[in-house]
Parts: C-alpha cells; structure tokens; sequence
C-alpha cells in the first residue's frame, strides 16, 4: 500500500484534549491519546463511558465540542475527505440500507468511495467469502440477523482497504465462529501494518487479541499503553475494576442464595 | 395490577415527552384538533335531542357503527394502534391472564384516539336526555360501546398479527390503504350526491346493526324511547354476549402468543445487483442506484408513486363536478411538483443508514445529484406525458407549449429547492420498516412548517411561467406560450444546478449536524 503521507513514526490516530458535552452532561472530557500506528489498539470502559462519543468525533460523525483528531497526521476535522478515505469504521448503534441485499451493500459503499466497478466487485465477493456471507449475500439485510448485520457492516468498512480501522463493538451478537475469522482477519490486517481500533467491554477479548489499550471511564482516560503495562501483572479485568471502581462488596442480595 | 398496567401507559406517554418538546406540542395540536372535533359532534349529537327519536336512532347507530368498524379494520391496515404495551413484552412476567387482559384493554383509553371515542360514545346520552330512563340506557350503551371498540381493535390485531408481522404484508398494506384516503374526496363527494336514495334504505339497515356488534350497544335507548323494555333487555344481553365472546376470543389469541412468541421468519428471495449494476460505477450512480431501489423497495416512498396514477383521477372528479374540463390542465405541474417535493426528506427517510455517506465522505454534490437523478428517472417521463396528454385530449394544442414549460419548470425547480431542503431540515418521519402512515407522536408541527415552506417555494417559482400562461390566455398571442416554455426550462435548469450546488455545499458543511438530527428522530 502506497500512503506515504505520514512521517515515520507519527500515531495512527492522535487525539489531542477532545471534549464534547450534551446539554448539561459532559460526555466526554478533554481526552488526548495516541494510538500507534502497527498496533492493535482496545478502548475499553463501562456503559456510558464515553467510548462511541470519542470514537464518532474521531471518525467525522459527531462535531467536537473541542480539540484535535489526527488521523495519520491528517486533521479530521479540518481535512474531513481526505482523513476518511484512509478510515474504515464501523459505527455502533446505526442503521444500514438494509433494504439492499448484503452483496448491493457493499458494493455501494465501495461505489460511494470512489472505486472503479471491477475492484469493488471483485473485493465484495472475497469479504463475502471470509466472512461466511456468500449465500446470504443475495437476500436482504433487512432479514439479517444481529451477527450478520455486524459482518456485512464490517465489510461496508474494509472494502477500501484502509490505513486505519475503527471498530465499535464489532463482536456483539457474533457468532464464535465468525467472531474468530474475523479476528484472524483483523490480526493478520494488523500483521501487514494496518492499525486497528476496537471497543469492547469484553476484557478477556482484548487482554487476549489487543497489544495496546485504553480505559476510559465517566468521559476521562485513566490509563492507556500497552496492554502489559497497563494491567501491571493482574489479569486487565481485575486491572479495570480496580481503576473504574465501584465493585460492590458480596453482601448485597442474601435472599437471591436459595439454600 | 389493571391500575400498574394504566399507570405504566401514563409513564411511557409522559416519558416520550421529555424527549422531545416537539413531542408534546405535536400531541397538543392532535389533542386539541380531537377536542374540538369532539365539541362540534358532541353538540351536534345534544341537538338531535329535539328531533324523532327514531331519526336520532338511525343516525346514531349508523355513526356508532362507522366508528367501531373504523376500530376494528384501521390498525390492521394503518398500524395507528400504538403497541406500547405489546403483549409480547409481558411473555416473561408471571401476570394473571385475566388482569392483564383488563389492563392492556382499559390501557387504549389513555391516548388521543381512545379518549375521544369515549367521550364520543358517552356523549350520546345527550341526545336522548329528554327522559332519565332513555339517558341511562344512553350512558350504559355509550361505555359499553366504547369498550366493544377497543376490543374488537385488540382481536384483530391478536388474531391478525401472523399475518401482520410480515414485511410484506406490512409493504402492500401499507401501500394499499393509502388509495381510499387519497380518494376520500371523491368518494365522499359521490356519497353526498347519492344522500336521498341512502335515506331510504339507511333505516332497514339500521334495523340490521342494531343486531350485530357493531350497533348493538347505540340501538339500545332507541328501544326504552319506543317503550319496548323486553327487546331492550334483549338487545342489552345479546350486546354483552358479544362483547363477552370478543373478550373470549382475544383473551385466548392473547394467550396463544403469550405461549408461543413468534419466531421472525427470514427469508426473502435473492435479489441480484439490480439498478446497482445498471447505473454507472461512480458516487453519483451509486446513490442514485441505490435511491431508486428504495423508491421500488421502501412502502414509504411508494406513497409517491401511488399518487401518479390517482391524481388524474382525483383532477378529474373535481373538473367534471366545477363542470369545467380545463381544470385537467394543472395536472402537469402539479404531478411534477409533487414528485419533485418526494425527494425534499430524502435525509429524513434514510435516518442513521446516513452514516454511510458520511463515513465513506462521499461529496455533497453527488449525494444530491444522484437523488435527483433517480427521482427524474420516472418523475421525467410521467411529468412530459400528463404536460403533453391533457392538452392534447382537451383539444387544447396551443396550450401545449406554455403548459409543458410550466410543468417541467416545477419538475426541475421543484428538485433544484427539494436538493436544499433535505440538506438542512430533517423532521421525525416513519423510521424504515414502518408504516408509511406512523407518524412519529409530536412530529406534526416541524413537519408542517418545513412541508409547507418548500411547497410555498415550490410553488412561487412558477410564478413566471403562469404569467406568461396567463398573458397568452388574455391576449391569445401563442408566442407568450412558447416563451413560457423556454422560460420555463431555462428557470428550470439554472434553479435545479444551483439547488444541487447549494444543497451539496451545505451537505459537505452540516453532515455530522445533519447525522445527530436523525440520530434524535430515530
């Protein structure tokens, strides 16, 4: 792949001190964060946390109330076009055109960039195979369920084949089967100097698939680096408890022990 | 348990006015439309007090009929029934099935619709107020009745939902019961001539309802008016019958889908690439590709295409009931503008799926000319035949320029001001997958005031090429004709590329306001 845009070095994506409040709520507040390029990088946080707010401002979807996104040193939000056709993401809790059938989909996401037809079509059927959508491919996604709607929106985001993949909850309602292929897809996207941008709340997941992470919780970052430096010897779900907070003691519903 | 279930619907409808203030001054407005609607037949049903107690009967039961057949057809076909309370959502609750039959069924009366019915049917006691007997059986029969309504509505939508659940089901029904409101005119111009014949035989079927559930409950005070208690009782008791056996019937259909939900079914046939592998592998085709299969897919667009062909119909009726033929002529520009206003909440109607054209950062100004493009590609042909047809069966040929200018100016304008419009105003509009005709609770006033702005728009613009018409009317000089058409075109094209402009610019500026505004309505 030829972007050589970016100086050696320089972050996948660098957020620089991003804010964004709704009303009298701040969801997010005044994060900054590098993710290095090459890396494959695990946001994770509580319900609420803030983690798809950040991840729309730093994909173009939701305006900042402040800060800097830089994606591959290219601004976000002042250089939108040219930052997107670097970007693949999936956004959690959109719809899609799901009266198109999930190889018309695809196929427009990748007309919709720009691509000429021959490449579109020939890359539509290889993401189909991979992701075990070839049957499926001629009906509507409308009749999808949960997990193939995840996978034909997964591939609405490779098709480019971008730099840089941000991925909100990509593995809610997948299958196993399909949640392993696409992490060895996204391992082996990873392995060819791709970045890849998950957000979970599964940590055995990200302990597991993710070299770096993040944690945020309430709108504010509280660690992030690699996932050894972060979880500091315990396992990271015991890590994220201990900096999230609020584990209640044992003791809470004695009448729920039937014996 | 029946008082949670109540107190459950007056929280959620509480609720869903805090999420929008819109919300509560849309269900202001319907509200306070029902309440006068409700007045003015309130006081006319008082007035029938002075009248033939045997003409206030057949009016009344018919009227009562009407409404209880309305709630037992109309959510079928236009899904209005709001499902709140689904009973599907109470599969996982231990609940008694009789309490929670009696909850959801009383639960109908807390909304707009179910007041009013209320306070309709109970407000018949006013026509028979005349003596206290007759205005008991009045008050009995008018809450019985308005109970049967909201029963009968709760066992066809039961009974009915294997049906209704499917999508495309949901698609051609919705499609279809658009057809009686759009010639609603009509039929009820038709009706009104045929008023005197309808006098004669409306009584005998009077007799007839009177013993069905539908006007069972509304012939009762009839019969203590006449003095005739024994069929009174009997017509009491039958209508409880009724009633009972609906309540029977729904309870169990109730607890048949209670005990096994059902699955959804998938399964559609394959579809090839369709217009996507027709249209050319650019951004521009694409969304036009891509909009065109939802203008054939998507029941909420095929509202404007139903239209096309009942328009002529409905300029029709009221050209031959003005007595004058000419009146055809407007249905050019008018089927052009109206097509031209389908694309105008294009962003609306594609909700969070707008994501897409954001994420992919694909240009303002093709996401608008492609819209545009496929809304032309039927709008265009259907505009040039009812421009060139009408004048030509009216026996009107040096019309045919001027009206064929117009029209297309109002075609290409109409999408030039829709191109803008649906760059910057989005409002609540059914979501996909619903019915063409939910509106969204409260969406009514934003809507309006956008709705009518582009029209007024739309309609303004015409202004040069009508004057020209007008001027070539007056003085019978066919050049004013032609002029109008070259006008006409030429306004047309400037105000069409600007509009794709415009729109595009301000699409490239606004996406991510324009994707929290449809995130909100979602």
């Amino acid at each position: 792949m030829s972007y050589s845009t970016a100086e050696p070095g320089t972050p996948a994506l660098s957020i620089r001190s991003l804010g964004k409040r709704f009303g009298e709520k701040v969801a997010v507040n005044g994060i900054s964060l590098d993710v290095p390029a090459g890396s494959f990088f695990g946001l994770v946080g509580p319900n609420g946390a803030g983690k798809t707010t950040t991840l729309s401002m730093a994909t173009g979807l939701l305006r900042p109330d402040a800060g800097q996104v830089l994606l591959n040193g290219i601004d976000v939000w002042a250089e939108p076009l040219k930052a997107k056709a670097a970007m693949g993401v999936l956004a959690d809790g959109v719809r899609l055109f799901d009266r198109l059938s999930g190889r018309q989909l695809v196929t427009y996401s990748g007309l919709l960039r720009g691509m000429d037809r021959a490449t579109v079509q020939e890359r539509t059927e290889d993401l189909l195979r991979v992701l075990d959508l070839e049957d499926a491919g001629a009906k509507l996604v409308v009749d999808y369920s949960a997990g193939m709607t995840k996978k034909i929106a997964l591939a609405t985001a490779l098709i480019h084949s971008p730099r840089v993949l941000v991925l909100d909850e990509p593995f809610e309602a997948v299958d196993p089967v399909s949640a392993a292929n696409i992490r060895e897809i996204l391992a082996d996207y990873v392995a060819h100097g791709g970045t890849v941008i998950v957000s979970s709340h599964v940590m055995d997941l990200v302990q597991r698939m993710c070299s770096h992470v993040a944690v945020i919780a309430e709108g504010n970052l509280l660690a992030a680096g690699t996932v050894e430096a972060v979880r500091a010897g315990s396992s990271l779900e015991e890590r994220f408890v201990q900096l999230v907070g609020g584990r209640g003691t044992n003791e809470g519903l004695s009448w729920l022990r039937t014996s | 348990m029946v008082a949670h279930l109540l107190r459950l619907k007056l929280l959620l409808l509480g609720n869903s006015f805090r999420r929008s203030p819109w919300q509560l001054v849309g269900v202001g407005i319907g509200a306070l439309y029902g309440l006068g609607m409700a007045v003015t037949l309130v006081a006319g049903t008082a007035y029938l007090s002075g009248v033939d107690p045997e003409l206030s009967n057949t009016i009344l039961v018919s009227a009562v009929s009407l409404v209880t057949l309305g709630w037992a057809v109309i959510p079928l076909v236009a899904f209005g029934v709001d499902l709140t309370l689904d009973p599907a959502r109470f599969t996982t609750f231990t609940l008694s099935r009789p309490k929670l039959a009696a909850g959801l069924l009383l639960s109908g009366f807390i909304g707009v619709p179910g007041i009013l019915t209320l306070v309709l049917l109970g407000g018949q006691f006013l026509a028979w107020r005349q003596n206290p007997a007759t205005l008991a059986a009045a008050l009995l029969g008018g809450v019985l009745g308005a109970l049967m309504c909201l029963a009968l509505a709760r066992l066809t939508t039961t009974s009915m939902t294997r049906l209704t659940a499917s999508r495309r089901f949901r698609d051609v029904a919705g499609i279809i019961a658009i057809i009686p409101l759009i010639l609603l005119g009509p039929i009820i111009g038709s009706a009104a001539e045929g008023i005197e014949s309808v006098l004669d035989w409306l009584p005998r079927l009077v007799g007839v309802l009177g013993f069905t559930p539908l006007g069972v409950f509304a012939a009762l005070p009839g019969d203590v008016a006449a003095g005739a208690w024994g069929l009174g009782a009997l017509r009491l008791l039958l209508g409880l019958a009724y009633l009972g056996a609906v309540l029977w019937a729904w309870e169990r259909g109730l607890h048949r889908s209670m005990e096994n939900p059902m699955a959804p079914r998938a399964g559609t046939k394959a579809v090839g690439m369709g217009a996507l592998g027709i249209f050319p592998g650019t951004p521009v085709g694409a969304v036009a590709a891509r909009c065109l299969t939802y203008w054939l897919k998507d029941p909420r667009y095929a509202a404007s295409i139903v239209i096309v062909p009942l328009m002529p119909v409905l300029i029709w009726f009221t050209s031959t009931n003005a007595g004058n033929p000419q009146i055809m002529l407007v249905l050019g520009p008018l089927l052009a503008i109206l097509m031209a206003f389908a694309i105008s909440a294009d962003v609306s109607y594609d909700s969070t799926a707008f994501s897409l054209h954001v994420l992919t950062g694909v240009r303002g100004v093709a996401d608008r000319a492609g819209r545009v493009l496929a809304c032309a590609v039927f709008a265009l042909p259907v505009t040039l035949l009812a421009a060139i047809l009408t004048p030509v069966f009216l026996d009107r040929l040096d019309l045919l320029p001027a009206i064929l200018g117009i029209s297309l100016c109002g075609l290409l304008a109409g999408l030039g001001v829709a191109s803008v419009a649906s760059a910057r105003f989005t409002y609540a509009v059914p979501l996909p997958g619903e019915s063409p005709f939910k509106t969204p609770p409260g969406a009514g006033a934003r809507m309006a005031v956008v709705q009518l702005a582009t029209f007024t728009v739309m309609s303004v613009l015409l202004v040069p090429g009508l004057g020209l018409l007008v001027a070539q009317l007056f003085t019978g000089e066919v050049l004013f004709g032609w002029l109008a058409l070259v006008v006409g075109i030429a306004e047309g094209a400037v105000l069409l590329v600007l509009g794709i402009r415009i729109g595009g610019r301000w699409l490239d500026a606004r996406m991510p306001e324009l994707m929290q505004a449809v995130m909100v309505n979602r």
